[in-house]
């Protein structure tokens, strides 16, 4: 455990944050079983980098641009992450429209092309900072993982953003599993953090099963982001605990002696050690905090079952006005059924 | 060796596999490399059990590097292997556009005729699996579109197991679709070959040309079906193949029939519907007694929620009513 001068309060905190989303999460594949609810990604073993990186950024400077198993422990960054994620998984268009001023960006689903993103957002941030000669105060994290670190968008970025000075955190969350494809069949190196060097930007190992871990580096990255001293590549070594998505079957591939291991390192087991070592937890509070997380996913699910959904929104994100077709198309929707 | 019985009763998904198996039996060069392929046997399934029977060195997981493992095929094709790289969906591939466009499809003329490329490249398109706007693509004719490439789309069990052979003997590169919606679908392997070029009447009649491709092929039968019962007698025509494009049968059936309707997964702007309906015209001007219908895609991201994602994508219903304004000449562009 990095930082033991981290407030009581925080701790609990973080801790909760975590039980919550993975209780988001289970609910979430129970609801695509149900026919409730599309293919998503459960975040079970993923919760501590995720609470740890966003604790350690500020919500009202900093952004976040997740991949798609993040935006269940994003609650920092306000309720409407969650809101707006239920509602995209059940398949309402508004769902991916996460409203200011939350900076948190809609799940990304294809692999690393969020990343020349992020890096076009950060230098935009500090560009901006300098036209308005202030101080740049902000940074933007960008979640990524062990799998999509072998597409051609990481390495352009990583060395772009290195030679930008981009105010940018990397976190790749490397969970072991690409799907089927194991960690060691990505990558020779021997860590993921490693490939910083070649970019020409500091790359630290953390383990991503300890938030406290998580937060210490992610912390020290933003404030290297902020001081203009360039981007940084965080490696958050955790286990996938879960399927990778709802439509994956892992009892194929995973060995049963491996994952029972990773069960033992479980993220959510680290921080109650440490909830206990601080005197914090009891059974009680953690069964409450259980419940409340029950409760106000169960809000969350009624409210996007509930939010109208017209069948004209087909037409309603294509462009900002409708061209001559679209207008035909959606004049003739619903004609003849 | 000889090839491996298959039932009597087989899955598209299956045949696939057979034909890939039949080939690593064959020759050794023929192997087979993408994402999840190896113990997991695709995230379609089609290599179930390759990798058991034929090991590593075959059956090759690669890391999530579509650039990187396209241009590896192409480079061991150029090398005497015959690879067969699987691109997991459609929507990945443009990842490997540069390697399949800029090289796959020209280092047969750049070099002067010095190389050609026996590289087969097999990857999922379609819609109809609720996994949204950035998985679910019909991009066909991007590929259709492109001198040096063939492109195939199997759209029967039949067609599955013959066309992939001919696709992995066949000395240039080609692109195979398989529709995410065909993977289950069932029948019996007749007897092959089945060609790369030719395109296959399913459904004879003489008021009206259906012409559909892949995952479009069942929903135009059944429509036809039902024109039946409205007494129109619609004949539907499987491409199979998508470049080049079989005129000669789409001119034939025209010629009797004098009305065409033209179904198409992908979006109708300068899409495959668009050349195909040109193709009719200019083959079949003076016999058309109304001019060609398309029937595509809505031109819009295909949505998440099953049932925007089936109002977006033509349906029996959308095919029927194409075929209507064909037949009482009220055809409207939309």
């Amino acid at each position: 455990m990095a930082l033991v001068g981290l407030d009581d309060s925080v701790v609990k905190e973080m801790y909760s944050q975590m039980l919550a989303a993975r209780v988001f999460s289970q609910r979430l594949f129970n609801l695509q079983r149900q026919g409730r609810a599309g293919t998503n990604a459960p975040v079970d073993g993923n919760e501590a980098t995720i609470v740890g990186a966003a604790f350690a950024l500020d919500p009202e400077r900093d952004w976040v641009l997740p991949q798609y198993r993040e935006l269940v422990g994003l609650e920092r960054f306000g309720k409407d992450v969650l809101d707006r994620y239920v509602l995209f998984c059940i398949g309402h268009p508004d769902g991916g429209h996460i409203p200011e001023p939350v900076r948190v960006w809609p799940p990304q689903i294809s692999l690393a092309t969020q990343l020349p993103h992020a890096l076009g957002m950060a230098w935009g941030l500090k560009r901006e900072a300098e036209m308005e000669s202030r101080p740049n105060e902000s940074c933007v994290l960008a979640f990524i993982g062990d799998g999509a670190s072998s597409e051609g968008d990481f390495y352009e970025t990583g060395n772009f953003a290195a030679v930008l000075d981009a105010p940018l955190v990397i976190l790749l969350v490397n969970n072991g599993w690409a799907i089927s494809t194991p960690a060691s069949s990505q990558t020779r190196a021997k860590t993921f953090s490693e490939k910083a060097k070649g970019f020409g930007m500091p790359g630290v190992t953390v383990d991503g099963t300890d938030a406290l871990a998580v937060f210490d580096a992610v912390k020290e990255a933003r404030t290297r982001a902020i001081a203009g001293a360039g981007p940084s590549l965080i490696e958050a070594i955790t286990y996938r605990l879960a399927p990778h998505t709802t439509a994956d079957d892992p009892t194929r591939y995973v060995p049963p002696e491996e994952l029972a291991a990773a069960r033992e390192r479980d993220p959510l087991t680290v921080m109650k050690s440490e909830m206990e070592r601080r005197g914090l937890w009891s059974e009680d509070w953690e069964a409450a905090t259980l419940v409340q997380a029950d409760e106000r996913m169960e809000q969350a699910v009624l409210a996007a079952e509930a939010r109208p959904l017209d069948p004209e929104s087909l037409f309603h994100h294509v462009f900002d006005e409708l061209t001559p077709r679209l207008s035909r198309q959606r004049q003739n929707f619903g004609a003849g059924r | 060796m000889t090839a491996p019985e298959l039932a009597a009763e087989t899955t598209y998904r299956d045949a696939l596999r057979e034909a890939i198996r039949e080939a690593m039996i064959e020759d050794e060069r023929v192997f087979i490399m993408g994402e999840d392929v190896a113990e997991y046997g695709g995230t379609y399934a089609v290599t179930k059990g390759l990798y058991k029977e034929f090991g590593r060195d075959r059956v090759r997981n690669t890391p999530l590097s579509e650039a990187g493992f396209v241009g590896a095929g192409i480079g061991a094709a150029l090398g005497g292997m015959l690879p067969i790289v699987e691109i997991m969906t459609v929507n990945f591939s443009l990842l490997a556009l540069d390697q399949i466009v800029n090289t796959a499809a020209t280092l047969r003329h750049m070099s002067g005729g010095q190389f050609h490329i026996p590289v087969v490249i097999r990857m999922t398109t379609g819609a109809g699996r609720q996994l949204a706007a950035q998985h679910s693509h019909s991009l066909e004719c991007w590929f259709a579109h492109v001198p040096g490439l063939r492109v195939v789309a199997p759209a029967t069990v039949t067609d599955a197991r013959w066309m992939l052979k001919a696709a992995m003997a066949d000395p240039d590169p080609v692109i195979v679709f398989e529709h995410n919606g065909l993977y289950n679908s069932s029948g019996p392997v007749l007897p092959g070959p089945v060609d790369l070029t030719t395109a296959e009447i399913r459904r004879p009649g003489t008021d009206l040309t259906i012409v559909a491709s892949a995952g479009m092929v069942s929903k135009s039968l059944e429509a036809a079906e039902q024109l039946g019962d409205r007494n129109v007698s619609a004949e539907v025509i499987d491409l199979r193949s998508l470049r080049p494009l079989d005129r000669a049968t789409l001119a034939k059936s025209v010629e009797h029939t004098s009305r065409a309707v033209v179904v198409d997964e992908g979006w109708r702007s300068v899409g495959l519907s668009a050349e195909i309906a040109a193709g009719i015209t200019e083959d079949c001007f003076y016999r058309l007694d109304a001019p060609v219908c398309r029937v595509a895609s809505r031109e819009v991201p295909i949505p998440y929620p099953r049932h925007l994602e089936d109002a977006a994508i033509p349906q029996v219903h959308d095919i029927v009513a194409g075929a209507m304004t064909v037949m009482t000449g009220s055809l409207a562009d939309v």
